[in-house]
C-alpha cells in the first residue's frame, strides 16, 4: 500500500510558514486585546504580606490589576500528562493562579491587565511587593537535609517522592573476590528549551464560555486543566491551538493558558492576552530538571558488570509540574540498557527554591545517558579495554524483554547502529592514533548509546482519534488530536493517510489546527509518541472510510465490494484492473444522490496497548585547544533506528535538531542562579550560552530500518531520542583526548580550565 | 511598543548639538542596538531620545591630509570591515568588530555606538586602544580631540561634555604606519556573544623583520575599562623577535591587568587566557609584520 509513506514528501505547511503567512497566536490576536503582564516575585523564598498598587493603578491606561489575595483557592497540577481517574496517579496540585507563598525567584505574584504594553511595563514596576523572606533552598540533597527551608506542607524533607528498582542482591553480589570498584558522581545542568516563539495565549468570553488561544503542544490536556483551576466544568473551556514555533516539551505543560483564561473572566469577558519574555520563558515556565548521578559499579576484569547501584537526585524547583516521572523514568532505563543481575537503584525528586522542572526533549534520558555513557568510559579506562567492545558485550542483548511495557529487542539494533557510526567516523583508527598525543592542541573520539520508549503506555493511557471528511472532489481533510509543533507530524500523518485510504498525497488535506469543540480527543505532542500512537487511528479511520466508499462504489457500479478497490485516487476492478470511475466522481454522484445522499466521513479512536524500544548512538571527534581551555566539535554522527522511516527528509531534520541540543547540553548551557539571593543570572539569549551555527560540525544523521512490528506503519520513536546521547559522547571525545574524565555538563571553558589544572596539563 | 517619552531628529552635527543642549537629560540613539534593548529591560525607560541616525557627514571611512585614519562614528561594523582604508591600514579593526554580535547586529551597530557605552567588553575598544586612538568630540564650543584611555573614566562612563557628541575616531598616521595586528575575541560560543576577554596586539618590526620597534597590547575585560599592558610593551621594545620573547611578552601582561571574578568567568580563568592570548596575538602580529618565528 506503500506510495507516500517512506518518500521525503515536502512539508504540507513549509510555504505558508517559509512565507510568513502561517498564523501564530500572535497573528490571531485581536488589537483591541488587553496585554496582561506578571509581576513576579523578587525574592526567591517567601510569603506575599500585601501588594500596593495605588501607584501602579494611576497609570493612565492600568485597567486592572490582580494580586495572590484575589484568585480562587484552588491548586492544581499543570503537568500535560493523560487525567487519570485513579486520584493516587494524578498529578500533584500545589500551585494557585498567582501565589502568596513564594517559591522561587521568578513565581507569579500579581498580574496587570493594561489597554497596552508600555502601560502594563510601567505598572508592574510600580507595584510595591512586601513580603515575609524565608531562608532558600537551591540544591536537591541540601533540601533534603533535616531542618533545610521547607517549601510544600505535606512533603516533608521536600522529597516529591522517591523510587526504587531492585533485582538480586547487590550487597552479597559486590564481594566477589577480584571484582574492581568504578565509582562516579555524575551532574547535569538546568537548561531551557528555547523554542522559537515564546508561549503566549490569549482568552476571552463567549456565550458564557471561556475560549482560549494557546501556544501549546497538549489543547485537550490544557482545556481540562482550565477548568480545573478555575474551578468550572471543562466543556464550558474551549482551547484553539494554532501553528506553534516549537515546544520542546515546555508547552506540554498548562503555562498561562489557566492564569489567561481567568483574567478575562475579571473583566467581563474581554480579550485578554499574556504573552512570556524571552527572560520570563526561561524562569517562569518551565526547564529541564538538574539531575546529580551517583553510579557504583563492580566489575570483572573482562569488563562484566556484575553488580550496579544507581542514585539520582533531581532538581524539580518551587513547583511540582511533571515531577518524579523524568528522574524515574531515567532510572529505568539503567537496568535495561547495561542489564546486570544484580542492582539497587534509588532516585528521588526533590523541591528547591528554583524554577520549576517540567517535560522537555529527553525526559530525563539526557540526564541518564550523560551519566550511564560516562560511567561506561570511566569503566574502560579504569580496565583498559574499549569502549566499542564494552559496549558491545554489556548492552541490553537481542531478544532482551522489559517486563513492564512488554517492550522487545528484535534486531541486533544496537551494533548495527554502533557499526554505522564507527564506519562513518573512521571511528577504530581515530581511536588508535589518537591515544598517545602530547603538545597543547589534542584530537580525540568518543561514542554514547542510548534507548528510549515510544509513548507513554502502560503508565498512562494511549488513545488516540481521527477524523476524515470526503470532498466531492476525491479529496479529503483528516483532524487528530495529535498536534504539529514544528517537527513535521502534519506531513507524516498526511503521508499515511493517503496510503491508508488510498489517495495521492496531493488530495490529502490535514487540518493542522485543534479546537477542541470540533477536533477528535488526542492528547497531543510529547513523549515522541505522535508518528507510532497517530499511526493506529488513521490506518483504522482510512479503513474505515475506504470500506464507506467501496460500499458506495458498489451501489453506484453494482460490483461488488470484494471485487473493488481504491487505488490512487480511482475505483479500480480488480480482476481486470479496469478504472471504473475516480473518487471525485464517485463522491460527487454521491453526495447529490437524488437516491441515496451521503456525506462519506470517517471517525474512530484507537486505544493502543504497546510501546516499542527505539535506539541509537552518537560518535563525535573533538579537538580540544588544551592552553585555551576550548573544545571544537570537528564531526558528528547520529545513528537511529526508529523502524521504518515515514518521510526520510523530515527524520534528518529531527535528528539535527537533536543533535544541535545535545551540543549546547554537552558544552554550553546552562541556566545559573546567584548562590545569595536565588535570582536567575542568565536568562536570556546573551548570557545563556545556546550554540550557534558556527559552534556545530556538519551534522550526519544515518538510519538503520528494522520496522517496529507493534507499529502498523512499522515506524517508532525519532522526536526526543537525537538528543539522548550526543553530550556524553562529547565527554568521552574529550576524555580520548586528554585524559581528562569530566563529570559535569556542561563541558564549558571554566570546567576544562580547572580540569586541565588538576590533571597538570595546564601550569598554575 | 516602547516605553519612549520623545525622539528628536537631528538634521545635522550643529542641530545635535542644540538638541543635546536643549534636552540635557535625552539618550543619544545611533543604531539602537543597545539603547533599545536598555528600553525594553526598562532601565531606560520612559527615555527622551536624540536620534542621529540620518547624519551620513558622520558616516565612512576617509584620510585626512596629514595621514590621518579618520571613522565617522556612525560608521557602522559591516562597513568598517569592509572598508578598503580599514583593510589596507587597520585590517585588526576590521575583523575585531566583524566579531560583534551577529550579521544583523554589525549592519546596525556603529563604532561611535560601541565606544561611547563605556563597556569594557565592546570589541572595537581593545583594538583602539592598541591603535592610540583618538576620539573626536564636537560639542558648542566646537571640536574637541581626546586620546582613547582618557576618554573612558570608569565602566560604563565616558567623557562627553555638555552639549556634546562624539563625530569621529581618529587614527594617527604614525601609529598605524607599518604597524600589523591580530585581536584574539575570547567568547563561550563562537557568535553571538560578547568577548569573556578580548586581546588587541600590534607590532612594528625593524626593516629588516628581526626586531620588534614598538609592540603594543590592549586588553577588554581586564579590568573595569580597556587597558594597555605597558609593562609588556616596554619588555618587547627593540628586542629580537622569537618565540621566547612572545612568552615573556605574554607572562609581562599579567603586571598590568586586574580582571575580575564575577559569575561569567573568575579571575584565574581570565588572567590565564590573557596570558595565553597576548602570545598568540603577538606571534600572529609578527608573522603578519613579516617576520619570521
Amino acid at each position: 500500500m506503500s506510495k507516500s509513506v517512506g518518500k521525503s514528501a515536502i512539508r504540507v505547511d513549509a510555504y505558508e510558514k517559509a512565507s510568513g503567512r502561517a498564523k501564530y497566536m500572535d497573528d490571531l490576536c485581536g488589537r483591541e486585546a488587553l496585554i496582561a503582564k506578571i509581576c513576579h516575585s523578587t525574592i526567591a523564598h517567601g510569603y506575599v504580606k500585601a501588594v500596593d498598587t495605588t501607584a501602579a493603578e494611576a497609570i493612565p491606561g492600568v485597567v486592572k490589576i490582580l494580586t495572590c489575595f484575589d484568585v480562587p483557592d484552588i491548586p492544581f497540577a499543570t503537568a500535560g500528562h493523560p487525567w487519570s481517574t485513579d486520584p493516587s496517579h494524578q498529578d500533584v496540585a500545589d500551585r494557585k493562579l498567582l501565589n502568596q507563598h513564594v517559591r522561587y525567584y521568578g513565581d507569579d505574584v500579581a498580574v496587570v491587565l493594561a489597554e497596552n504594553e508600555v502601560a502594563a511595563a510601567q505598572a508592574v514596576r510600580a507595584l510595591k511587593v512586601e513580603y515575609e523572606e524565608l531562608p532558600f533552598v537551591l540544591d536537591p540533597q541540601e533540601a533534603m537535609k533535616d531542618g533545610a527551608p521547607q517549601l510544600h506542607e505535606k512533603y516533608p524533607n521536600n522529597i516529591l517522592a522517591h523510587s526504587s528498582v531492585q533485582r538480586g542482591d547487590y550487597e552479597s553480589a559486590r564481594q566477589e573476590p577480584g571484582l574492581i570498584k568504578v565509582e562516579g558522581w555524575y551532574d547535569t545542568p538546568t537548561v531551557q528549551h528555547c523554542h522559537l516563539e515564546n508561549h503566549g495565549c490569549f482568552a476571552y468570553e463567549e456565550a458564557g464560555r471561556v475560549v482560549v488561544v494557546s501556544s501549546t503542544q497538549i489543547p485537550h490536556i490544557v482545556r481540562r486543566i482550565v477548568g480545573q483551576a478555575l474551578g468550572r466544568p471543562w466543556g464550558q473551556i474551549r482551547l484553539i491551538k494554532p501553528y506553534i514555533g516549537g515546544g520542546f516539551g515546555n508547552k506540554q505543560d498548562a503555562l498561562y493558558e489557566p492564569l489567561c483564561a481567568w483574567c478575562t473572566t475579571q473583566v467581563g469577558g474581554r480579550l485578554v492576552k499574556l504573552e512570556c519574555t524571552r527572560e520570563e520563558t526561561f524562569v517562569s515556565n518551565r526547564v529541564r530538571h538538574a539531575v546529580r548521578t551517583h553510579l557504583i559499579s563492580y566489575v570483572r576484569p573482562d569488563g562484566t558488570i556484575v553488580a550496579r547501584k544507581f542514585e539520582s537526585f533531581s532538581n524539580q524547583g518551587g513547583y511540582a509540574s511533571h515531577g518524579h516521572s523524568i528522574n524515574a523514568k531515567g532510572m529505568n532505563t539503567t537496568p535495561q540498557l547495561y542489564p546486570c543481575a544484580n542492582v539497587e537503584c534509588d532516585s528521588w525528586t526533590v523541591y528547591t527554591n528554583i524554577p520549576v522542572g517540567g517535560a522537555m526533549r529527553g525526559y530525563g534520558i539526557p540526564q541518564a545517558m550523560f551519566a550511564a555513557e560516562s560511567h561506561a568510559d570511566d569503566i574502560c579506562r579504569t580496565l583498559g579495554i574499549s569502549p566499542l567492545e564494552f559496549r558491545r558485550k554489556n548492552l541490553m542483548p537481542v531478544g532482551f524483554t522489559d517486563g513492564f511495557t512488554k517492550n522487545e529487542l528484535y534486531h541486533d539494533t544496537f551494533n548495527q547502529c554502533m557499526d554505522k557510526g564507527i564506519a562513518m567516523m573512521d571511528y577504530l583508527r581515530k581511536y588508535e592514533d589518537y591515544k598517545n598525543q602530547t603538545g597543547p592542541v589534542r584530537r580525540g573520539v568518543g561514542l554514547a548509546v542510548f534507548w528510549y520508549n515510544t509513548a507513554v503506555w502502560p503508565i498512562s493511557v494511549e488513545t488516540s482519534s481521527c477524523r476524515m471528511v470526503l470532498n466531492q472532489d476525491g479529496s479529503l481533510q483528516f483532524q487528530t488530536g495529535e498536534t504539529e509543533i514544528g517537527q513535521g507530524c502534519d506531513t507524516a500523518y498526511s503521508q499515511m493517510v493517503a496510503d491508508a485510504v488510498g489517495v495521492p498525497l496531493s488530495d490529502v488535506h490535514v487540518v493542522s489546527t485543534q479546537d477542541t469543540d470540533i477536533t477528535p480527543f488526542g492528547t497531543g505532542a510529547y513523549a515522541s509518541r505522535q508518528t507510532y500512537i497517530g499511526g493506529f487511528s488513521i490506518i483504522q479511520t482510512g479503513q474505515a472510510l475506504r470500506e464507506r466508499i467501496l460500499n458506495v462504489a458498489h451501489e453506484q457500479t453494482r460490483m461488488p465490494v470484494s471485487n473493488l478497490d481504491l487505488v490512487d485516487g480511482q475505483i479500480v476492478r480488480k480482476s481486470d484492473g479496469r478504472v471504473l470511475k475516480s473518487l471525485g466522481e464517485l463522491a460527487t454522484e454521491c453526495l447529490y444522490s437524488t437516491e441515496h445522499s451521503q456525506h462519506i466521513t470517517a471517525e474512530t479512536t484507537a486505544q493502543i496497548k504497546s510501546n516499542a524500544y527505539s535506539f541509537g548512538c552518537s560518535v563525535v571527534e573533538v579537538e580540544v585547544d588544551i592552553p585555551m581551555c576550548k573544545v571544537e566539535l570537528v564531526k558528528m554522527v547520529n545513528v537511529h533506528d526508529c523502524g521504518r522511516l515515514i518521510n526520510p527528509a523530515l527524520a534528518e531534520a529531527q535528528v539535527h535538531g537533536g543533535m544541535s541540543m545535545a551540543i549546547g547540553y554537552g558544552l554550553s548551557e546552562e541556566l545559573k542562579f546567584d548562590p545569595k539571593t536565588g535570582k536567575p543570572l542568565n536568562n536570556n539569549f546573551l548570557d545563556y550560552k545556546l550554540s550557534t551555527m558556527l559552534d556545530h560540525p556538519t551534522l550526519e544523521a544515518a538510519f538503520v530500518e528494522n520496522p517496529e512490528p507493534t507499529s502498523p506503519f512499522g515506524t517508532k520513536s525519532l522526536g526526543e531520542p537525537p538528543a539522548c546521547s550526543g553530550a556524553p559522547a562529547i565527554r568521552n571525545a574529550i576524555l580520548n583526548a586528554t585524559g581528562v574524565a569530566i563529570d559535569v555538563c556542561p563541558i564549558t571553558p571554566h570546567v576544562l580550565y580547572r580540569k586541565f589544572r588538576e590533571a597538570g596539563l595546564i601550569e598554575e | 511598543m516602547y516605553d519612549m517619552k520623545a525622539l528628536y531628529q537631528a538634521a545635522s552635527v550643529e542641530d545635535a548639538v542644540s538638541l543635546r543642549m536643549a534636552h540635557p537629560e535625552a539618550q543619544i540613539i545611533a543604531g539602537g542596538s543597545d539603547v533599545l534593548v536598555q528600553m525594553r529591560e526598562g532601565k531606560r525607560a520612559g527615555a527622551e531620545l536624540i536620534s542621529i541616525q540620518t547624519l551620513d557627514e558622520m558616516r565612512g571611512v576617509s584620510l585626512e591630509e596629514d595621514g590621518t585614519l579618520r571613522i565617522g562614528s556612525l560608521t557602522s561594523f559591516s562597513h568598517i570591515t569592509r572598508d578598503p582604508l580599514i583593510q589596507q591600514y587597520i585590517n585588526v579593526l576590521g575583523e575585531a568588530v566583524d566579531q560583534v554580535g551577529g550579521p544583523q547586529i554589525r549592519n546596525i551597530g556603529t563604532i561611535g555606538g560601541n565606544t561611547c557605552n563605556g563597556v569594557t567588553s565592546a570589541d572595537s575598544a581593545s583594538t583602539l586602544f592598541a591603535w592610540d586612538a583618538i576620539v573626536e568630540l564636537t560639542g558648542p564650543q566646537g571640536i574637541r580631540r581626546q586620546p582613547i584611555g582618557e576618554f573612558y573614566i570608569q565602566a560604563g562612563k565616558v567623557d562627553i561634555r555638555e552639549g556634546e557628541i562624539q563625530t569621529a575616531i581618529l587614527i594617527p598616521k604614525e601609529s598605524y604606519a607599518n604597524c600589523f595586528g591580530h585581536y584574539i575575541k575570547y567568547a563561550m560560543r563562537s557568535a553571538m556573544d560578547i568577548a569573556t576577554l578580548g586581546t588587541s596586539v600590534n607590532v612594528r618590526l625593524s626593516a629588516d623583520k628581526k626586531t620588534v620597534e614598538r609592540a603594543r597590547v590592549a586588553f577588554g575585560v581586564a579590568g573595569p575599562v580597556p587597558l594597555r599592558a605597558v609593562h609588556a610593551e616596554e619588555l618587547a621594545a627593540g628586542q629580537p623577535v622569537s618565540l621566547e620573547l612572545a612568552e615573556k611578552f605574554a607572562q609581562a601582561v599579567k603586571e598590568d591587568i586586574h580582571p575580575r571574578d564575577s559569575w561569567r568567568a573568575a579571575k584565574d580563568f581570565r588572567l590565564h587566557i590573557a596570558v595565553e592570548s597576548a602570545g598568540r596575538a603577538f606571534i600572529e602580529s609578527v608573522k603578519l609584520a613579516g617576520g619570521d618565528l
